[in-house]
């Protein structure tokens, strides 16, 4: 069945869950015809942000979209687990071609159904941090560049987990990876400039940027629909705990993901036309301290003696963030 | 219709004719004129619908070509040189994957040192990529070539790689003989995708295979390479009925009959080899060319069968596999299996270097007194090879290669000490 109608009298909040609401106000994911888009099955691990996250996104997309939608996949956890041959998860057409191509094979598809006149059949691309932030960049900045019609989708789980946790241009400073370990005076990865996407997406001016976390998940389906409204090129940035690479409970996924916001280390916020039109505001700021410590990757920085100077540093990183976008502003009424 | 016009253009006009739906372009001499040209025909409308897509790099031209493929839409892109490379990743895929990408070489030299003119070590260097590759003698040949790519990709589903000497051909303005809509139409039905992403019909495509699968997945890349070598002259024969020209197919010969020395060669260096040939000939010589079209699927039966009877084969080619010598007379070696002549490999040409009849004809007579060497670089200057090589047995910090050589010929001024 896919809609229950509402026998309680406590409408109208969305803590009580869905069934409560009224219809448009459900979830894609609480219709029991939602089309499961990244089927069960898959090969993903326990807690895995990645998965869950991109269920949600597609469903999202294939419900904006009447079910006219293509995906295109780089390699990585999400291509590999999805479809170990001659099994997939896929209930959508989905294409896989190379790691750092992405973006270019959903301009292919999306010029091909423009000359077709298909019109009402959309594009997807979709990736991990490494083939969007690195080995993809170039593609995805020729996407943005161009305007080309396509939601590029990158699962941002901080470094090459596929391949055995190393690091990429998306790994935060002083994070343990197999190619930045915890030892020496600077412990973990390098204090750069940071690889930060969706600003990059949003210095090309294209029509739509969002970051969404796997912790709200409502926020990211409506992200998702927004920018299925919407024509040209379009990027949205997920924040995805991986319990493997990270060194965190498989339970503790959404509880990671909601401390990177509510530290203001993972601003959420949607832009349009290069202009930030909306933050999502932090409701109670928590220290960095209290995201960082769960995970093993940032163990180095709590032993003895704590490095309390790099986590002042990773302070001043997520403080920064927070009067960029206002992230602690009061709201205007 | 004939028309006087650059070889480039010519082949923008019939690629334009096949109907392609998507071009992608990213600029690299000498491919440049083809794809400006079909710009400006998606631009201004006489080519339509079709989408024509600037990218940010041949590797992305490639990969626009697969997106494209892969959402059943006919199409084209034109690269050479550093820009095939640069796509070398996606080149694997779009075969891989089986997406009927049609791709114009114009041939180009690969660097370091950086060098923009003729030879074949680009495509030469994708021969395993699992592409078709076409090579074409003159434009009039590359234009009829493109036609019978589209035909020949779609009906396998493999991608076909047509090869034009870059300058040579591309630059050249000749007589070319257009064909008519309505002659393109009858010879290429509209793209039927064996595989195609549709929403109705949802499939995936490029998932992972494993050891259980893979042999048999590149045995099939294989089965059906060896089912081109079928169709392509069976494609030609309907070429010259439609077109009333004889264009394409897997070889062909010149003055092989009672030749006892046979030169093996592609592209347009071909003209040049048969002019010296008709020359000798005229002196009694008993000398014949055998042209390859196909170098991917390479027609050993076909290579054998001509050459079996020859007393000696020259094969002179436009590339060179360091450390070995010759890549395509390695392929002829193969068809030559068991067959006890002599084999000459000739490098010639690199890098735009002239292959002159005056040169020719010195190679094919030392080649007829069995005097050559087996691998011979042609119009090799030693004393400029001695030179450098002293220099370096002399002095450690012998400076770089390129510029040393170019001062020894006097191209740089000498260096001020």
């Amino acid at each position: 069945m896919a809609f229950q109608p509402i026998k309680f009298y406590q409408t109208g909040t969305f803590t009580v869950g869905n069934r409560l609401l009224e219809a448009d106000q459900r979830s894609v994911q609480a219709n029991t015809q939602r089309t499961n888009s990244l089927n069960s099955g898959h090969r993903a691990c326990q807690g895995c942000g990645e998965a869950l996250g991109a269920r949600y996104a597609i469903d999202a997309a294939m419900n904006a979209t009447h079910n006219q939608l293509i995906a295109a996949n780089a390699t990585g956890c999400l291509e590999v687990f999805s479809t170990p041959y001659p099994e997939t998860s896929w209930q959508i057409p989905w294409i896989h071609s190379l790691f750092g191509n992405t973006a270019a094979v959903a301009t292919g598809i999306a010029a091909a159904l423009k000359v077709k006149g298909r019109h009402d059949v959309r594009v997807i691309a979709q990736g991990g941090d490494g083939g969007t932030t690195d080995i993809g960049f170039g593609c995805l900045s020729g996407l943005f560049e161009r305007n080309d019609d396509v939601l590029f989708i990158c699962y941002d789980n901080e470094a090459y987990m596929n391949t055995g946790v190393q690091r990429s241009s998306a790994t935060p400073p002083a994070a343990r990876t197999a190619t930045t370990m915890p030892v020496g005076p600077e412990p973990g990865n390098v204090f750069g400039q940071g690889k930060n996407l969706p600003r990059i997406a949003i210095a090309h001016g294209i029509p739509y940027v969002a970051t969404a976390t796997v912790a709200e998940l409502r926020d990211l389906e409506a992200k998702v629909r927004r920018a299925m409204e919407i024509r040209g090129a379009r990027y949205i940035h997920i924040f995805v705990p991986c319990p493997l690479g990270w060194g965190h409970e498989a339970h503790d996924t959404i509880r990671i993901s909601r401390l990177a916001k509510e530290t203001g280390l993972f601003p959420v916020f949607e832009a349009e036309h290069g202009e930030v039109t909306s933050v999502s505001r932090i409701r109670r700021k928590l220290p960095v301290a209290d995201y960082l410590r769960p995970q093993k990757r940032f163990a180095h920085l709590f032993g003895e003696p704590a490095r309390l100077d790099i986590i002042a540093r990773i302070q001043a990183v997520a403080d920064r963030n927070i009067r960029r976008f206002g992230l602690l502003e009061e709201e205007v009424h | 219709m004939l028309k006087q016009t650059e070889g480039s253009r010519g082949v923008a006009e019939a690629v334009a004719l096949c109907r392609p739906e998507v071009i992608c372009a990213y600029p690299i001499s000498p491919q440049t004129h083809i794809v400006e040209a079909l710009g400006e025909a998606v631009k201004s409308g006489a080519l339509a619908p079709c989408e024509f897509i600037n990218v940010e790099s041949e590797f992305a031209a490639m990969s626009v070509a697969i997106g494209a493929s892969a959402a059943g839409a006919r199409a084209y892109t034109a690269t050479a040189s550093q820009g095939l490379l640069y796509m070398v990743e996606a080149m694997f895929n779009a075969s891989g994957l089986g997406l009927p990408i049609v791709m114009t070489v114009a041939n180009r030299a690969i660097g370091a040192p950086i060098n923009i003119w003729n030879d074949h070590s680009d495509s030469m260097s994708q021969r395993d990529c699992g592409w078709i590759q076409l090579f074409a003698e003159n434009n009039q040949e590359a234009l009829d070539l493109h036609i019978q790519a589209f035909r020949l990709g779609e009906e396998l589903s493999l991608p076909v790689m047509v090869c034009m000497d870059g300058f040579i051909l591309t630059h050249a303005t000749e007589r070319l003989d257009l064909p008519t809509a309505e002659q393109v139409d009858a010879y290429l039905p509209p793209y039927e995708p064996r595989q195609v992403l549709d929403p109705k019909d949802p499939v995936s495509i490029g998932a992972m295979v494993g050891p259980e699968a893979f042999t048999e997945v590149r045995y099939l890349a294989h089965a059906k390479q060896m089912q081109a070598l079928e169709l392509i002259p069976q494609h030609a024969a309907e070429f010259l009925q439609i077109f009333g020209r004889d264009s394409g197919g897997l070889v062909r010969t010149y003055r092989t009959q009672d030749a006892e020395t046979i030169v093996v060669a592609l592209g347009s260096v071909l003209g040049t080899i048969k002019d010296t040939v008709d020359e000798m000939r005229e002196q009694g010589h008993k000398i014949g060319v055998l042209g390859i079209v196909s170098f991917r699927p390479f027609p050993l039966a076909e290579v054998r069968r001509i050459l079996r009877h020859a007393t000696r084969v020259v094969v002179l080619e436009k590339s060179l596999a360091v450390g070995i010598g010759g890549i395509v007379s390695a392929n002829v070696r193969m068809a030559l299996s068991g067959v006890h002549l002599h084999g000459y490999t000739v490098i010639a040409g690199l890098g735009g270097r002239p292959i002159t009849r005056k040169s020719l004809h010195k190679l094919f007579r030392e080649a007829e007194r069995d005097e050559l060497q087996q691998l011979t670089f042609l119009d090799l200057d030693w004393d400029i090879v001695h030179r450098e090589l002293e220099r370096e047995k002399q002095k450690r910090r012998s400076g770089p290669i390129a510029e040393n050589i170019l001062r020894d010929v006097g191209t740089v001024a000498a260096r001020a000490v």
